[in-house]
């Protein structure tokens, strides 16, 4: 009996509840015995020119090996197109928390000493804090790059897009910056073999670009690094590869000629890890009052922080800019501009989030406008399930879907018609206490990227247990329990005799990791084509054994034995004995799969929230989702990943912005300041079921990582401003604080008294 | 100076630094890395263990204020047989974990709301976990798991 599509409890939870999980930190190996402690000293300055750094107090203090700046480090910076990045901060810092210098000491407690002897002499250069004083190309971050314009996308738009449209709404709204926060921080712990080998245990989604990284950085071939992942405490998209700060510890290391550990601050992971979102998006649409919408612009300001990271972030927001609606035009442009901030990279979802805020927002907008129901507006412009494949005007092939199902089902599930007539009521009454209902219904692209394919390998063990080796990197997401599922079903193998590892570049040479929601239709699709393999070879062999035709063999997966179709069931063999017979790597496949396409998973979300209209404090009450992303092979950990991107999106909504003051000084550095979302301020999420799935890979699944993130942030934050609609407004940013909500209500208390 | 702690039943006493803290002393002195630090302003509780039965952030308590006390870590609920405790047990049968870095704080914060609370509701299991993050589960089933761990059953 198949058990892909029931619940089965993880393998990854019996030590992670026990002795807890082994996370970088928690390395006790005879590799790193008698290692030094790395901490990075940081700018606590936005933008500034170094005129001098002092180490020799520092290194005189007890325990410091070694100190080392920019002027040390003997390798060619890093290239983030258009520009390039040192390892350490060259003459000029570009933000708080830009690594300047670099301490080792014996013990750990001594780096803070050391750190605080340093003497850097900084000389203030204009800070360029906002997207609209990047844009004012003032003081430029980079003037021999001669603007703060990083990267320009799209067309000029037509000025005649929306000369057919009885109305037209255009705002320009901010998709706030966010810190990705796991709860473990960065960590790296390195050392230089005898071998001539670099080897480096690493907190990151993906071990083998971590390895291409490193090795590009130190100048050495990939063959000379191997990257091992150890437990990796949440990722969110910001653990992607390798952070400049491993390469500057790798080449540490091999200076110093010591083994090195470093684990970073929650206060350094809070300044200087990548942040995520930071789009300033102008949406304009336009349409007819019977509620069908005949055009939609886009135009995307992403911010990039200090140093452009991830210049496909805001081509991935224009990409998917007309989410679920069938839009007659479509005009998208986006421009990436340099600021004296934290760079930004990807955070769960990685620009399709935007994408979906801004054209949810757009829907809403438009709804309110021509005095229409928000879910029937929705209902008059999606794509009809025979549309697809669906061609989108932005470049975007839609596999599969059924948009109106998804959102009736939801407005059903929350009891829709009732809310509704419940605001009325209070409403009516002049409740102080206003009821809002917020929609979202979205489609997302996972295994979007373009570094396609991913390894997967199986080999059977002489006893007939299962060791398989994956190019994903789960930490968090169970993808372990559900590739060990698909094994087990396959091969007829019980569950606890298949062992999945991952993480080793030695181990697993060859892979991509674990992003943009791909680990199981690229990873398990691999798995797939290894265990097919296997399977075939198996069946050569057992046909040797049982002296049949190996047409005439069947592989029963009841009993995880090979057997004569219709003969006695005497004439079996187990896959122990094939193994016992097997020669070395007989029975082992080694595969990549790259044939897969971007899938479309969707879904549609309805937020309830009630807003105190005396002081502006929201209340999230209740969360109800469809997240479709095809069939599911373990609804435990499907819907955990569901839970897990509702809480995350919520939290974008309502509370969490990562902020700095005009002078880019960052003023939301520890966790008692970044207001990152607790169990008292989200409800239960109600979960509602559909699958329908693709034909784009060979499991017929889509992602489900970053889903329920990209749908919830525009229901929340719809449901907030419609809480308050009733009092004139229209439009209220994220995150939608008290303060600001108060803020919106007296605004538009002063606009109706005028 | 040395500081002589009870840490699962078993005293250690080493010298160490006297800023050492309480965190780090069960780390690298009793050698028990289940208890992990995930921030350093008290606020996200991944470090929370048990001091004399009451939960405490060992990442702002000095070990040498543990000094003479007796501290329950995660590794500390595991029966010497191998038996798990309830609240292990259903973390795992309800999903409350997925990368696992803030479980050990989470579980010990949640043997001490049990004792002061021995059936909460979901909402009051919310309330008293406030002070543990976590960023991968959206608390739902870290609330099913308390609550499932007090004997009620668990409706969602």
């Amino acid at each position: 009996m198949s058990i892909a599509g029931t619940r089965v409890v993880r393998v990854e939870d019996q030590k992670l509840i026990t002795t807890g999980g082994t996370y970088v930190e928690d390395l006790r190996g005879d590799a790193l015995t008698g290692a030094v402690h790395a901490m990075f000293v940081r700018s606590p300055i936005a933008h500034a020119r170094i005129t001098s750094i002092d180490t020799s107090e520092a290194l005189a203090a007890p325990g410091v090996i070694a100190v080392y700046t920019a002027a040390d480090i003997d390798l060619p910076p890093a290239p983030v197109d258009p520009v390039t990045q040192s390892w350490l901060a060259d003459g000029v810092v570009r933000y708080v928390g830009e690594a300047v210098a670099l301490v080792l000491a014996e013990q750990r407690y001594q780096l803070a000493d050391a750190a605080e002897l340093i003497d850097i002499d900084y000389d203030p250069l204009e800070p360029v804090s906002s997207i609209d004083a990047a844009l004012a190309d003032e003081t430029l971050l980079f003037p021999e790059h001669g603007s703060n314009v990083m990267q320009v996308n799209g067309k000029e738009f037509d000025e005649k897009t929306f000369d057919d449209c009885e109305v037209v709404v255009t705002r320009t709204i901010v998709n706030q910056r966010v810190a990705p926060v796991p709860l473990e921080v960065r960590g790296a712990a390195c050392t230089w073999g005898d071998d001539g080998r670099l080897m480096v245990w690493l907190s990151t989604q993906n071990a083998q670009i971590a390895r291409t990284v490193v090795a590009a950085g130190l100048g050495v071939g990939e063959e000379s690094v191997r990257i091992v992942t150890p437990d990796v405490g949440g990722g969110f998209g910001a653990k992607v590869g390798a952070d400049p700060e491993v390469v500057a510890l790798g080449w540490a290391a091999r200076h110093s000629g010591r083994a090195i550990r470093w684990t970073e601050t929650r206060s350094e992971n809070l300044t200087s890890m990548t942040h995520g979102r930071a789009q300033q998006n102008t949406i304009t649409i336009g349409g007819r009052r019977d509620g069908t919408v005949l055009a939609f612009r886009l135009e995307v300001v992403q911010d990039t922080g200090a140093y452009p990271r991830l210049p496909f972030l805001p081509i991935l927001t224009e990409l998917m800019a007309s989410g679920v609606y069938h839009f007659p035009r479509v005009e998208t442009a986006s421009r990436a501009v340099a600021t004296n901030t934290a760079p930004i990279s990807a955070y769960r979802g990685a620009g399709r989030p935007e994408a979906t805020a801004a054209v949810e927002r757009a829907m809403d907008l438009f709804a309110a406008e021509i005095g229409m129901d928000p879910g029937e507006v929705r209902k008059a412009n999606f794509i009809a399930p025979e549309e697809f494949p669906y061609q989108t005007p932005t470049g975007a092939s839609y596999d599969t879907g059924d948009y109106a199902t998804a959102l009736d089902r939801v407005l059903e599930a929350g009891g829709y018609a009732d809310l509704r007539a419940e605001q009325a009521r209070r409403r009516a009454s002049g409740d102080p206490v206003a009821l809002g209902l917020g929609i979202s219904s979205y489609v997302e692209v996972t295994a979007g990227d373009d570094s396609g394919g991913e390894g997967g390998r199986v080999d059977i063990n002489p006893d007939g247990s299962v060791t398989a080796y994956t190019g994903s990197s789960p930490h968090g997401q169970g993808l372990g329990t559900s590739l060990a599922m698909l094994l087990s079903d396959q091969l007829g193998i019980p569950l606890d005799k298949i062992a999945v590892r991952h993480g080793d570049t030695d181990e697993v040479p060859k892979g991509i990791g674990t992003f943009a929601s791909r680990s199981l239709q690229m990873g398990g699709s691999a798995m797939r084509l290894a265990a097919d393999q296997v399977i075939a070879r198996a069946r050569e062999l057992a046909a040797n054994m049982l002296e049949a035709s190996p047409d005439d063999l069947e592989l029963n997966v009841d009993q995880g034995v090979w057997q004569v179709r219709g003969a006695p069931a005497s004439s079996t063999v187990t896959w122990a004995q094939l193994a016992e017979r097997a020669g070395e790597g007989e029975l082992s496949a080694d595969e990549w799969y790259d044939e897969g396409a971007p899938t479309f998973p969707f879904g549609a979300h309805l937020a309830v929230v009630e807003v105190d209209t005396l002081t502006g404090k929201v209340e999230l009450r209740r969360l109800i989702a469809v997240d479709d992303a095809g069939p599911v092979v373990n609804p435990l950990a499907f819907r955990g990943q569901r839970h897990g991107g509702l809480g995350q999106g919520a939290a974008q909504a309502l509370l969490e912005v990562m902020n700095y003051d005009p002078d880019g000084n960052p003023t939301t550095a520890t966790l008692a300041d970044y207001s990152f979302i607790s169990a008292t301020e989200l409800p239960d999420f109600e979960l509602v079921n559909m699958e329908t799935p693709t034909t784009r890979n060979l499991l017929g699944v889509k992602g489900i990582g970053e889903a329920a993130t990209i749908g919830s942030t525009p229901a929340v934050h719809n449901a907030v401003v419609d809480a308050v609609a009733h009092l004139g407004v229209r439009h209220i940013d994220m995150p939608t604080t008290p303060v600001r909500v108060w803020q919106a209500l007296g605004d538009a208390r002063k606009a109706e008294a005028k | 100076m040395k500081v002589a702690i009870e840490v699962n039943g078993q005293t250690v006493a080493e010298e160490v630094e006297d800023r050492t803290l309480l965190v780090h002393y069960l780390r690298e002195t009793a050698g028990l890395t289940a208890t992990n630090i995930g921030c350093d302003t008290t606020s996200c509780g991944a470090c929370t263990v048990l001091l004399d039965g009451e939960s405490v952030k060992s990442c702002t308590m000095l070990a040498a204020q543990a000094d003479g006390h007796a501290i329950t870590t995660m590794e500390g609920l595991t029966a010497d047989d191998g038996e798990l405790h309830p609240l292990q047990r259903a973390f795992r049968e309800q999903h409350g974990l997925q990368c696992g870095f803030c479980t050990p704080g989470m579980i010990m914060a949640s043997v001490s709301l049990l004792d002061h609370n021995p059936k909460p509701t979901r909402q009051e299991v919310r309330d008293g976990l406030e002070g543990n993050l976590c960023r991968c589960t959206g608390y739902h089933n870290i609330v099913s798991a308390v609550v499932e761990a007090s004997g009620q059953e668990v409706d969602r």
